[in-house]
């Protein structure tokens, strides 16, 4: 079996965020990047897992510039076996996709994971461009992923519950809380991560048809009302005339 | 022509739609023209979306149509955006909306913003839409330049209006082709709002000690027509079910009213549910890092506090 993973870097989650002085681009000074924990926690740890089970190969592969191999490399310490780096610097999901798709088409995937969102432009955009370009099924926003044979059975998070569906091989699926559980690399995997391959490939041409026109901070808020807590008429009463929504 | 899927999951039309077709009713007066929405599958009452402002009410059928399949939706939509001359598309932000618009993007040639939540800008042939990004710590404006549109409508940022009356049901064929997903069952739970949709949301944190003390925030949900939360360690011990988690790892919601009872308001929790217009905390500590981000606070002891609450909010309700 072969599986792709295709991981993107986020700034942390604790990252303050700010933009620059025109509100055209993400400041990205002293910001701490990595993984999107979509894309490491749940799709990678479960491709691997199945890898584990079944045997195969799980490739690791990011668009993005030289400065994330950082993160690349600590896919591989997790345990992809091999990596692939789109040398770009995407400036949208659509572009992402198109990438992907690109390199994915002559490789014979049989599954190609990714992350449900990633969590700083929250688009949840990628999988299913990359699905519809590789004319493939995509199960999104899937919580378990079983494999017998060419068969895969899975569990899709919908409002209020889930689907479970089954989808032969190849498919592209996003994967959700609950796929896997997170794993933290070992010094083995960390060692032998730096021998493992790491390819550099060329990105294809791209016509954008959507642009980041601005970014804005949200209104600060007003700052809390404290309620006595013995008194909670005065609450509801608040909720009710103040805030009118109850 | 402006193109609203209107999604309906298992045969019934539900909230995302109606605020799809009112955004998109809305849209189409912006750029005076039409809006037709697109039902899929068997569906009931679908006329009742003229009432939200939807021109023309199409429907296909096929019965491949009543599980949901990206690959067969999305080429049945973009069929009907092509024969329509649709220019603008749009989805809800839902799991199914989601999955959709990203294909028809791609089918189109079409750029996509997803999960906006206001009404789009005119600029020449561009739309110039809002969502907000980094889980609601910033406002992102992008503009769409290409010919056809795709965008996806965030939960809870338009209010379902009506301004029509229903209108007949045009049946139109779509060809399913072949999909390749078989949804074998769906485990819904009933009588319940699911968290994206709902209005009044009631969560719970660390600050409860034990599953077994869930009680009184079930009863205080209970009065409020509220759907339960929690936050992710709670979920990740196994208190409390998997797909009531929200904040950054979980579900993303924006409802109305956001009640936090025991949480301490960790940026990752926040990044879920500072889109709620309107947050109450409850907690112990009045140093709690959520009580920066609420509306009204109250510093108390939450197994005092809650049934309190509650007790309140009954005597509210038998008096109005
Ligand atoms: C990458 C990443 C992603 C994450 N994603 C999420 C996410 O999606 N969602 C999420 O929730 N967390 C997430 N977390 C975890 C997050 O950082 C916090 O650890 C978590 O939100 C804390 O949960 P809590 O507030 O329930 O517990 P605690 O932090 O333990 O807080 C419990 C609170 O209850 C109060 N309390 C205790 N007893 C009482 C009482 N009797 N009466 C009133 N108040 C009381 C305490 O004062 C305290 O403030 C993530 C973390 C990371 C690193
Ligand atoms: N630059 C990237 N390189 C590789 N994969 C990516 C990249 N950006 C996004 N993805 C994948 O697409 C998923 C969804 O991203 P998005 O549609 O941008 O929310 C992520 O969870 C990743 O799996």
């Amino acid at each position: 079996m072969k599986f792709l993973v295709c991981i993107s870097q986020t700034p942390d989650t604790t990252a303050k965020v700010s933009f620059n002085a025109d509100g055209t681009e993400y400041n990205a000074a002293g910001v701490q990047f990595i993984m999107n924990p979509y894309d490491e926690w749940y799709a990678l740890v479960r491709a691997c897992e199945l890898r584990e089970a079944l045997g195969g190969t799980v490739v690791a592969l990011n668009v993005g510039p030289a400065a994330n191999e950082t993160t690349i490399r600590k896919a591989l310490a997790i345990g992809a076996d091999e990596a692939v780096r789109i040398n770009a610097d995407p400036k949208s999901a659509a572009f992402t996709a198109k990438q992907i798709a690109e390199y994915a088409r002559n490789e014979n995937f049989d599954i190609i994971f990714l992350g449900k969102e990633t969590i700083d432009y929250n688009g949840s955009e990628v999988g299913a461009m990359v699905a519809e370009y590789l004319d493939l099924p995509y199960v999104s926003y899937a919580s378990k992923l079983d494999l017998d044979g060419n068969t895969a059975t899975l569990e899709r998070d919908i409002e209020g519950g889930v689907e479970v569906l089954e989808v032969d091989t190849p498919f592209v699926v996003s994967a959700a809380k609950g796929m896997a559980e997170q794993r933290i690399p070992n010094m083995r995997g960390i060692m032998t991560a730096r021998t493992k391959p790491l390819k550099e490939v060329q990105p294809v041409a791209f016509d954008e048809s959507v642009e980041a026109a601005q970014f804005t901070l949200p209104p600060a808020k007003a700052g809390v009302k404290l309620v006595d807590p013995e008194n909670m008429d005065e609450l509801v009463r608040l909720l009710h005339e103040e805030a009118k929504i109850i | 022509m402006v193109l609203i899927f209107a999604e309906s999951p298992r045969g019934n039309l539900k909230k995302a739609a109606f605020e799809a077709v009112t955004y998109g009713k809305k849209v189409a007066d912006l750029l005076g023209t039409s809006c037709i929405a697109l039902t899929l599958g068997a569906v009931k009452d679908a006329g009742e979306l003229g009432r939200y402002g939807a021109g023309r009410v199409l429907n296909a059928a096929d019965p491949a149509f009543n599980n949901f399949d990206s690959q067969t939706y999305a080429g049945a939509i973009a069929d009907v955006a092509k024969s329509n001359g649709a220019t603008v598309i749009i989805t809800s932000h839902t799991s199914s909306g989601k999955s959709v618009a990203g294909r028809l993007a791609v089918r189109l040639g079409a750029g996509l913003v997803s999960g906006v939540n206001s009404l789009p800008e005119v600029n020449g042939g561009n739309l110039r839409v809002k969502k907000s990004v980094f889980s609601g710590k910033a406002v992102a404006e992008y503009e769409i330049t290409s010919p056809v549109k795709v965008v996806s409508l965030m939960g809870n940022a338009v209010k379902p209006e009506v301004s029509g009356d229903p209108v007949s049901v045009e049946a139109v064929s779509a060809n399913a082709g072949a999909g390749r997903i078989r949804v074998k069952e769906v485990k819904t739970q009933e009588g319940r709002v699911p968290l994206p949709e709902a209005e009044i949301v009631v969560s719970a944190g660390r600050g409860m000690k034990d599953p077994s003390n869930w009680g009184i925030v079930e009863e205080l949900a209970e009065t409020l027509g509220a759907t339960t939360a929690c936050s992710r360690p709670v979920a990740d011990s196994h208190w409390r079910p998997h797909n009531e988690h929200v904040g950054q790892t979980g579900i993303a919601i924006r409802p109305n009213l956001y009640i936090a009872i025991g949480i301490s308001g960790a940026i990752q929790h926040l990044a879920g549910v500072n889109n709620s217009k309107v947050i109450v905390v409850i907690n112990k500590d009045s140093e709690a890092p959520f009580f920066k981000a609420a509306d009204y606070g109250v510093v108390g002891d939450l197994f005092e506090v809650v049934p309190r609450l509650n007790a309140a909010l009954k005597k509210f309700k038998a008096a109005h």
